[in-house]
C-alpha cells in the first residue's frame, strides 16, 4: 500500500496535555543549545586529526605560492631582497608575456596541440571502450594489455624514434604531430576511464533499446552517450591533462611554429639572463587551466588516475 | 540484560533542524521491558532506525534520556553500552575467518584466551556453522554472514539488549522464514531484549510479542499484533497494518448518528457520549476493517457502486464506492455479489477518530475474533 | 557482466588499433632496427647483432641507473604510500570541506612536469628560494647544485609533493566507500582505533592501494622531466635516472645502437611490470561485481 495516498495531516495535533505543555516551550532554544552541549560532552577534545591535511595542503601550496608571490616581484626584488609579500607589486612579467607573441604563442600552441588530442582520443576511444566493455572477440584481452603497456611506455623510448617518423612525414613543428604523439598514452588512458564507466552502464539498457528499433549509431549517440557524459567529461578532462603536463615529446617534435609553453620557459634560463620573474609568471600562467577545469571532476580524479578502475 | 527506558526522546540531526522544527524523533517515551521481543514497525523515513541508533549509542539525542535499568546511558558510547546490533548489510571482517570473527568481541574487551575459544566453539554449533569455522568470511552466503554478525552480538552473553536493523532486507526470500525462526528460536533460548526495526508488517507481527508502530517520527500505537488489528489507535496504523488496510471515512457527527458522504448511519449506543464531546473544527472520521464490512441487498445498508473485484484466493476483495470514498469490503470467496448492493459495518468493530487520533469509546465494547488476518 | 562473443567488435576497436599503431609499432620498429645495426654517420648501417644488448647489460654506466632508479623508487614509496594514506585516513569525509581538500590535493598534479621542476628549482634555491633560504637560515649547509645528498634530498621531496595526492586520493575513494555500517559495527563490537585501521580501512583499501604502488612504481621508474629541470642529472651523475641517461645518450651523444637497445631493456622492464598491474586491474574489475552485488 501506498503511503502517499495516506491523509496525515491531522497527526500534528496533541491531545496529550504534557505533550502540549512541552509544545509550548521553543523547540529551537531547547534543542539546539542542549544538542550543542551534548556534542561538546561527546567530542570534547580538539579534533587534532584536521592538522594532518592543513599541513599537508600548506606544505603543497606553499611552493606554488612562493613561484605566484615571484611572478609578481622585480627581478631586483627577487635577487635582492627576501620577502614574503611582493614589496612593489607588478604586473610587468605579465606584460611581458601577453606582449609578445613569441611567449603567448606558446600557450596558443599548447592549448591547440592539446584540444587536438583530446578530440581525437575521446573519439576515437569511445568505440572500442564500448566494444571492450560489452564484447568478447578474437585477442581481446591481449589487445587490452598492449593498450595499457602504451600508457606505461617512458616518453624517454619514444622520442627520438618519434622525431625521425615525423620527420620523414614531413609533420616536425605541427601541432597535428604532437597531438598524434600524445595518442600514445592518452588514447589507451581514454579507452581504459571510458570501459570502466561503460561497464558501470547495465547492458538491458543497450538490449531494451535494440528490441525499441534504434540502429547502433542512433543509440550510442542519443542513448548510450548521454548515460556516459560523466565519463567521456573525465577521459577528455584526463586527456588533456596529461597532454599538458608533458613536455619530452611536445618539445622534441616543435621547433618554433607549434612550440609549447612549458618549452618556451626554459629559454628564459639560457638565454636572457635569467629572467626569473617572467619565469614565475610563465609558470603560474601554465597552472591556470587545470585548476579551472579541477573542480568539474574533483569526485572522479581518483577514478581517472587510476585508469577507471576505483 | 536491562530494561530499557527511553524518556522524552526528541532527536533533530543538526541544531539548524532543530530550529526549524524539522525532528527525525518528535517524541518517544517508551519502556522496552527486560526479555521482550519488540519490533519497531512503520514506514521508510518514519525515524525508526534513529530510534534504534539512539538506543545504541550510534547516535546522541537530542533531548531527552535512555536508560538501561536504572543507568542513564545517554551519553556513553556503544561499546560502554554493552549492546549487539545486526545492520541491514551483513557486516563482517572480510580478512579474518568466521571463529576470528566470533572471537572479535571478546578479544577486544580482553577476555581470556581458552574463555574465548570455549564460547566461538559454542557459539558456532549454536549458529549451525561448526563446519565452516576455518573459512574465510569473505565467501560466505548473504545470511551466514548475517548469521555471524548476531554471533557476534550473541557471543558477548552479558549484552544489555541486541538490535536489529532490518536484517533481512538483503537475504532471498527463501532463507528469510528460516532466519527468522532461527532468530525467534535464539531469543527463547537467550531471552534478551530485542528490538527489530522493519517495515514489514509481516516480519513485525511474527516476530514480535508487542510491535511499536512509528509514524512521522512519533510512536502512534505500542500494542500486541491483535490490539494493533482490532483498536487502531491512529489511523495510520489502521491503514499500516492489514492488506487492504483499514476504510478511513471522513463524516460529520449529528445526535447519534454519523453523516457520511451525504449517507446517515447510526452509531452503536455506546458511541453517544463521545461524539457529543466532539469539539468543533476537529476533523472526525469512522475507521472500519475491510473485514467487518458486509455486502447486503439494496435497501438495506449505505448505498455503493461497486468499482471491481479482486480474487485473492480463500476470498475476495471488494472495492466500491460510497459516494465520492473508495471502500474496500472482504467477503467469502463463494460469496454471491449482487449487481446493486448496499454495504453494512459491523457495530462493534467501528472506531471514531478526531484528527486521526482513536476516541476512546466504551473499552472492551468489541473484541470480536480477529479472523486471523494478523499473522 | 557476462559478455557476447561477437567478432565484428573489432570494427570498433580498429580506430583505437591504426592510431596507436602508427604512434607506437612504428617507432618501436625503428627502436628494433637501430639496436642490431651499427653506424659511422652518412647513413651506412652494418649488422651488429646483440652487441649493444651485451654492451648495455654489462655497463656499469646502466647498471648506475638502474640502480638509483630503483633507489629512488624504493625511497618515493615509502614516504609517498604510508604519508598518502595518513592524509586520506584524516581527511574530512563529508561536507565542503571535502571538495576544497580534494581540489587542493589536486592541484600538484595538474602541473606541467618541467613548471614542477622549475618551481622546486626556485623554491629549494639559497638565494632566492623560500625553502633553501629557511634551511640555510637554520645554519645548515644546502647546496642541491654541489652536494649530491642534497640534490636526492630535493629530488625525492619535489616528488613526494608532486605525486602523494594520487595516493591520497586513491585511498581516499577507497575509504569512503565503506559502508558506515562497518564503523558502527566495530563501534560496538568495541574494536580500537587500530583495528578499525587493520580489520576494516586496510583489507578495503587493499585493492586501490595495490594500483596506487604500482602506478607510482611505474611513474617514478620513467621519471624524465622534473629531475632533469632542477638538478639535470648532477652533480655528476647522482641523479642521472634512467630516462634521463636514455635521451642524453640518444640525443645528446647520438649513440643510436645502445641508446636503442636500452630502450628495449628499459621497455621490457616496463612491460613485465606493466602486465602486473594488468593483472591486478582486471581482478579488482572482477572481485568488485559480486561484491557490490552482495551489498549494494
Amino acid at each position: 500500500m501506498s503511503e502517499a495516498t495516506f491523509d496525515h495531516t491531522g497527526s500534528r495535533a496533541a491531545p496529550d496535555a504534557r505533550q502540549a505543555e512541552h509544545d509550548r516551550l521553543p523547540a529551537s532554544g531547547r534543542s539546539a543549545s542542549a544538542m550543542r552541549a551534548r556534542e561538546r560532552a561527546r567530542n570534547p577534545r580538539f579534533k587534532a586529526k584536521a592538522l594532518i591535511p592543513i599541513l599537508y595542503i600548506l606544505f603543497l601550496l606553499l611552493p606554488i605560492y612562493w613561484l605566484v608571490n615571484m611572478s609578481f616581484k622585480t627581478n631586483q626584488e627577487i635577487l635582492s631582497g627576501f620577502s614574503l609579500i611582493p614589496a612593489e607589486p607588478t604586473l610587468r612579467n605579465y606584460q611581458v608575456i601577453f606582449g609578445d607573441p613569441s611567449w603567448y604563442m606558446g600557450y596558443v600552441n599548447s592549448i591547440i596541440y592539446v584540444v587536438l588530442n583530446m578530440v581525437i582520443s575521446v573519439s576515437v576511444a569511445l568505440p572500442a571502450a564500448y566494444a571492450f566493455s560489452r564484447y568478447r572477440f578474437l585477442g581481446d584481452k591481449h589487445l587490452f594489455f598492449w593498450l595499457l603497456t602504451n600508457r606505461m611506455a617512458p616518453p624517454a623510448v619514444f622520442a627520438l624514434p618519434f622525431f625521425q617518423l615525423y620527420s620523414a612525414f614531413g609533420l616536425i613543428d605541427t601541432h597535428i604531430a604532437v597531438a598524434l604523439a600524445h595518442c600514445l598514452f592518452n588514447v589507451p588512458l581514454a579507452v581504459w576511464i571510458l570501459e570502466g564507466f561503460m561497464s558501470g552502464v547495465p547492458k538491458e539498457i543497450d538490449e531494451t533499446a535494440y528490441i525499441d528499433g534504434y540502429s547502433f549509431p542512433k543509440f550510442f549517440f542519443k542513448i548510450f552517450m548521454p548515460l556516459i557524459a560523466s565519463g567521456i567529461g573525465v577521459a577528455a578532462f584526463f586527456c588533456f591533462m596529461f597532454s599538458w603536463v608533458e613536455l619530452l615529446i611536445a618539445r622534441t617534435l616543435t621547433v618554433t611554429e607549434a612550440k609549447p609553453i612549458a618549452a618556451i620557459m626554459t629559454r628564459t634560463v639560457s638565454a636572457s639572463g635569467l629572467d626569473w620573474g617572467v619565469l614565475a609568471a610563465a609558470g603560474a600562467l601554465t597552472i591556470v587551466p587545470g585548476a579551472i577545469v579541477i573542480w568539474f571532476v574533483r569526485n572522479y580524479i581518483a577514478k581517472g588516475f587510476a585508469l577507471g578502475r576505483v | 540484560m536491562a530494561r530499557i527506558s527511553l524518556d522524552h526522546l526528541r532527536h533533530a540531526y543538526t541544531p539548524g533542524l532543530a530550529e526549524a522544527g524539522i525532528y527525525a524523533l518528535r517524541e518517544v517515551d517508551h519502556v522496552f521491558e527486560d526479555g521482550g521481543a519488540y519490533a519497531l514497525l512503520g514506514p521508510s523515513g518514519c525515524g525508526k532506525t534513529t530510534l534504534l541508533n539512539i538506543m545504541s549509542g550510534l547516535l546522541t539525542p537530542s533531548e531527552g534520556h535512555v536508560r538501561f535499568d536504572e543507568t542513564d546511558v545517554t551519553m556513553l558510547s556503544p561499546e560502554a553500552r554493552n549492546i549487539a546490533q545486526v545492520f541491514q548489510f551483513p557486516v563482517i571482517y572480510d580478512t579474518m575467518t568466521v571463529a576470528e570473527n566470533l572471537a572479535f568481541p571478546l578479544k577486544n574487551r580482553r577476555v581470556p584466551k581458552d574463555e574465548i575459544q570455549r564460547r566461538v566453539a559454542d557459539m558456532l554449533g549454536r549458529l549451525g556453522m561448526t563446519q565452516k569455522g576455518k573459512r574465510k568470511a569473505r565467501g560466505l552466503t548473504a545470511d551466514e554472514k548475517q548469521k555471524i554478525s548476531l554471533g557476534r552480538g550473541l557471543i558477548r552473553s552479558d549484552v544489555a539488549a541486541i538490535l536489529f536493523d532490518e536484517p533481512l532486507t538483503v537475504i532471498d526470500p527463501h532463507m528469510k522464514w528460516q532466519l527468522r525462526s532461527e532468530l525467534k528460536a535464539l531469543h527463547k533460548e537467550f531471552a534478551m531484549t530485542m528490538v527489530y526495526v522493519t517495515h514489514d508488517q509481516t516480519e513485525a507481527l511474527t516476530f514480535a510479542d508487542k510491535v511499536v508502530v512509528m509514524y512521522e517520527g512519533e510512536v502512534v500505537q505500542i500494542g500486541t499484533p491483535e490490539e494493533l488489528f482490532e483498536r487502531p489507535q491512529h489511523t495510520f496504523v489502521g491503514y499500516f497494518i492489514g492488506s487492504p488496510g483499514m476504510n478511513v471515512l471522513p463524516c460529520a457527527l449529528e445526535s447519534g448518528e454519523a453523516v457520511v458522504s451525504g449517507q446517515r448511519l447510526r452509531l452503536p449506543a455506546h458511541f453517544g457520549p463521545a461524539g457529543g464531546q466532539m469539539a468543533q473544527g476537529r476533523r472526525i472520521e469512522l475507521g472500519i476493517r475491510p473485514e467487518f464490512v458486509s455486502l447486503v441487498p439494496r435497501g438495506e445498508g449505505l448505498p455503493v457502486t461497486i468499482e471491481r473485484v479482486e480474487d485473492v484466493g480463500s476470498e475476495k476483495i471488494v472495492r466500491a464506492r460510497l459516494g465520492d470514498l473508495p471502500v474496500s469490503a472482504i467477503v467469502k470467496e463463494d460469496a454471491s455479489l449482487p449487481a446493486e448492493a448496499d454495504i453494512a459495518f459491523a457495530p462493534h468493530a467501528l472506531n471514531l477518530y478526531s484528527d486521526s487520533r482513536l476516541v476512546d469509546t466504551t473499552p472492551g465494547a468489541a473484541r470480536a475474533t480477529a479472523s486471523g488476518r494478523t499473522a | 557482466m557476462d559478455k557476447t562473443f561477437n567478432n565484428r567488435a573489432w570494427f570498433l576497436v580498429l580506430p583505437v588499433l591504426v592510431i596507436v599503431a602508427f604512434s607506437a609499432v612504428i617507432p618501436l620498429m625503428t627502436v628494433v632496427n637501430y639496436s642490431v645495426q651499427d653506424t659511422f654517420g652518412n647513413n651506412q648501417f652494418f649488422w651488429a647483432g646483440t652487441d649493444w644488448f651485451t654492451d648495455i647489460l654489462t655497463s656499469a654506466r646502466f647498471h648506475d641507473a638502474l640502480i638509483r632508479n630503483l633507489i629512488f623508487s624504493g625511497i618515493i614509496l615509502a614516504i609517498e604510500i604510508p604519508l598518502g594514506i595518513l592524509v586520506a585516513l584524516a581527511m574530512p569525509k563529508k561536507g565542503v570541506w571535502v571538495s576544497v581538500c580534494l581540489v587542493l590535493m589536486a592541484l600538484p598534479l595538474l602541473i606541467p612536469w618541467n613548471v614542477v621542476g622549475t618551481i622546486w628549482q626556485v623554491f629549494a634555491r639559497t638565494d632566492i628560494g623560500l625553502l633553501g633560504a629557511t634551511v640555510a637560515g637554520l645554519g645548515i649547509d644546502y647546496n642541491y647544485v654541489q652536494d649530491p645528498l642534497d640534490a636526492w634530498i630535493t629530488v625525492v621531496v619535489m616528488d613526494v609533493w608532486h605525486w602523494t595526492s594520487l595516493v591520497a586520493l586513491l585511498c581516499y575513494a577507497g575509504l569512503v566507500s565503506i559502508p558506515d555500517a562497518y564503523y558502527q559495527a566495530a563501534k560496538i563490537d568495541g574494536a580500537s582505533r587500530l583495528a578499525v585501521f587493520r580489520y576494516i580501512q586496510l583489507p578495503k583499501m587493499g585493492r586501490v592501494l595495490l594500483i596506487a604502488v604500482l602506478l607510482r612504481f611505474m611513474d617514478s621508474f620513467m621519471i624524465y622531466t622534473e629531475p632533469f629541470v632542477v638538478t639535470g642529472g648532477g652533480p655528476g651523475n647522482s641523479t642521472t635516472f634512467l630516462s634521463i641517461d636514455l635521451v642524453k645518450m640518444a640525443v645528446g651523444q647520438f649513440d643510436l645502437g645502445p641508446a636503442a637497445a636500452m630502450s628495449l631493456i628499459y621497455f621490457l622492464i616496463i612491460l613485465l611490470l606493466s602486465w602486473v598491474f594488468y593483472t591486478v586491474m582486471t581482478n579488482v574489475g572482477a572481485d568488485k561485481a559480486p561484491r557490490t552485488g552482495g551489498e549494494a
